[in-house]
């Protein structure tokens, strides 16, 4: 462990367990993220990473276990109750709202998280700190040129980033991202990286992520998932000479690349 | 900095709405000048069907769910207010208030359990809801059961010296115009609140709405609860139009009409439900009087909408450009 294991971590995750009638796919899983950290969670397909992430985001309910984060237990907490608590995070195949321009999608987002339910009938158009702060993540983003842009108009590179922002506009204190370079091509891979890179100044990340490479040069810590067990956690260069890990998950990927 | 696209409603954006109502509170004198009186009636129930079209596109519409149960709220509506007179209870403002709570409770009992399904299951529970209700009034003999309930005296509001009686065609004419405007003034004042935005994003994609922080299941089951009362005050003023309520104001194909509106008029549009009521009925009117098949020709212009004009009637002058928020 490169942290201090006395520090309060922000993500604290203890013998989380996911059932699909018999199969086991969340198995006794124990997880912590600190501030600050980009944890990467790696796994072969089917390994049970996007279970894992659907139960702390919320969108899954958890059969045991307890999901701590920032200091509450919100194991049985609703999604957008996580997502106000500062939990964020991005999906797989991305999801935007398509009848909405890209600087829309954006203050939607931003507009999410700051729910005064007395302004709620106010226009938003006249809120000029909701889309100054959208501007602001925009220009982050690498997309000011095209706020008023729709969705269709966009890259894939462009909506995977926006995917991205989209998350990180509620200002959380973890983000989750799920697979944030999945087919992407090597230039734009590049791009993500760097956004990832400005993103981890603000907040902790839980990464997952196929790219094992771009894995090992962003991580602090790795944990690896396969068959819905942690099988390995640690820094990098442990996990990437773990004999468990070679055997369960990099060796396949050799094989497949 | 001013954000991109407002657009502030400017004189030609209120051109329009203030010329409809014009028209609309000037049309009994025209009807009278022609001694086409007989129209009043017909216009009536065009507001009356626009009211309940517009609340069923606030569901349908704006928040994308598909329900198909709306004329549970617009039968219900009309009940209460008819149980009440049958009973003797004739204060308009009490049939209003009974109206909305009690179409607002069952609303409220039916969304939070249907709103806990999505796609078909859904419509089909939306449906169920409706047809549980149907059989009920079919079974209550004691208010007309299948046969329905007529009532000869209608609501009755005093303001103070002055008796607005809704048997009045006139009274009631203006009665349901207010109403009408009423809620499309609100429409158009939901659709760019942040409310309302967040409404159309969960329209979108609702999973993603609900990760962003957005609590989506609360948010819907205001929506349906807001619609099924305006609903139901549909149906408590068609119920002093018609002098009658039947079940059938109950019946699914009450709903699919409601739907047809919906989406003739145009989806998620502020006048959708009222251009959709529009067409609907005059339609009617035209092709009963020169064919015997008129709903298979209403038909043929309903596919023609779907297929050529996916923003409906509305959507024929209002071409937007990209996809935008209000």
């Amino acid at each position: 462990m490169t942290k201090d294991a006395s520090a309060t971590p922000l993500l604290d995750v203890r013998g989380l367990e996911k059932r699909f009638g018999g199969l086991v796919a969340t198995d006794r899983v124990d997880l912590r993220v600190d501030p600050g950290e980009i944890h990467a969670l790696i796994g072969p397909n089917g390994a049970g990473k996007t279970t894992l992430v659907a139960q702390l985001g919320g969108q899954l309910a958890s059969d045991r276990g307890t999901i701590v984060f920032a200091g509450a237990d919100i194991t049985a907490w609703p999604t957008h109750r996580r997502a106000r608590h500062g939990l964020a995070r991005s999906f797989q195949i991305t999801r935007l709202f398509r009848s909405a321009s890209v600087i829309d999608n954006v203050a939607l987002a931003v507009q999410a998280v700051s729910g005064g339910s007395l302004a709620a009938w106010r226009p938003a158009r006249r809120d000029t700190a909701l889309f100054e702060r959208a501007r602001e993540l925009l220009d982050t983003l690498g997309l000011d040129s095209k706020a008023a842009h729709s969705i269709d108009q966009l890259s894939h590179g462009e909506r995977r980033a926006l995917e991205v922002g989209m998350t990180f506009a509620s200002r959380p204190r973890l983000m989750l991202l799920d697979e944030p370079m999945a087919g992407m091509g090597r230039e734009e891979s590049t791009r993500m990286e760097a956004l990832i890179g400005v993103v981890r100044q603000q907040c902790a990340v839980l990464l997952i992520e196929h790219d094992v490479d771009a894995v090992f040069r962003l991580a602090d810590r790795v944990s690896v998932l396969v068959g819905g067990r942690i099988v390995a956690s640690g820094t990098p260069a442990t996990v990437r000479s773990d004999p468990a890990v070679i055997a369960a998950y990099l060796g396949d990927d050799a094989d497949a690349a | 900095m001013a954000p991109d696209q407002a657009k502030p409603l400017g004189v030609r954006g209120a051109l329009l709405p203030l010329g409809a109502v014009a028209v609309a509170i000037a049309l009994p004198f025209v009807l009278r000048a022609l001694g086409l009186d007989f129209y009043l009636s017909l216009a009536s129930r065009i507001v009356v069907y626009a009211i309940a079209a517009t609340s069923l596109n606030l569901v349908l519409g704006y928040a994308g769910l598909v329900s198909f149960g709306h004329a549970a709220f617009f039968g219900l509506g009309a009940y209460v207010t008819a149980i009440m007179i049958s009973e003797g209870v004739q204060s308009g403002p009490l049939h209003l208030a009974a109206t909305i709570g009690v179409t607002a409770l069952a609303a409220f009992v039916i969304g939070a359990i249907s709103l806990r399904t999505r796609g078909v299951y859904f419509i089909m529970i939306t449906l169920a809801f409706a047809q549980m209700l149907f059989y009920l009034a079919n079974s209550v003999k004691g208010y007309g059961g299948d046969e329905g309930l007529n009532i000869r005296v209608r609501s009755l509001f005093s303001l103070g010296a002055y008796l607005l009686d809704l048997k009045n065609p006139l009274a009631l004419y203006y009665v349901a115009l207010a109403v009408l405007v009423l809620a499309l003034l609100a429409l158009a004042r939901f659709a760019p609140s942040r409310f309302g935005r967040a409404v159309l994003a969960l329209r979108d994609d609702d999973l993603r709405a609900e990760a962003l922080g957005f609590p989506t299941y609360r948010y819907k089951l205001v929506v349906f609860v807001v619609a099924g009362a305006l609903g139901g005050i549909a149906g408590a003023l068609s119920v002093n139009l018609q002098g009658y309520v039947s079940p059938n104001a109950l019946h699914w194909t009450q709903s699919g009409t409601l739907m047809v509106m919906v989406i003739l008029g145009g989806v998620a549009t502020v006048w959708g439900g009222l251009a959709g009521a529009a067409v609907l009925f005059l339609l009617q009117e035209v092709l009963a009087s020169t064919t015997e098949h008129h709903e298979f020709w209403t038909g043929w212009v309903l596919l023609a909408v779907v297929l050529f004009a996916r923003q409906g009637i509305v959507g024929l002058w209002t071409r937007r450009q990209a996809p935008s928020l209000p």
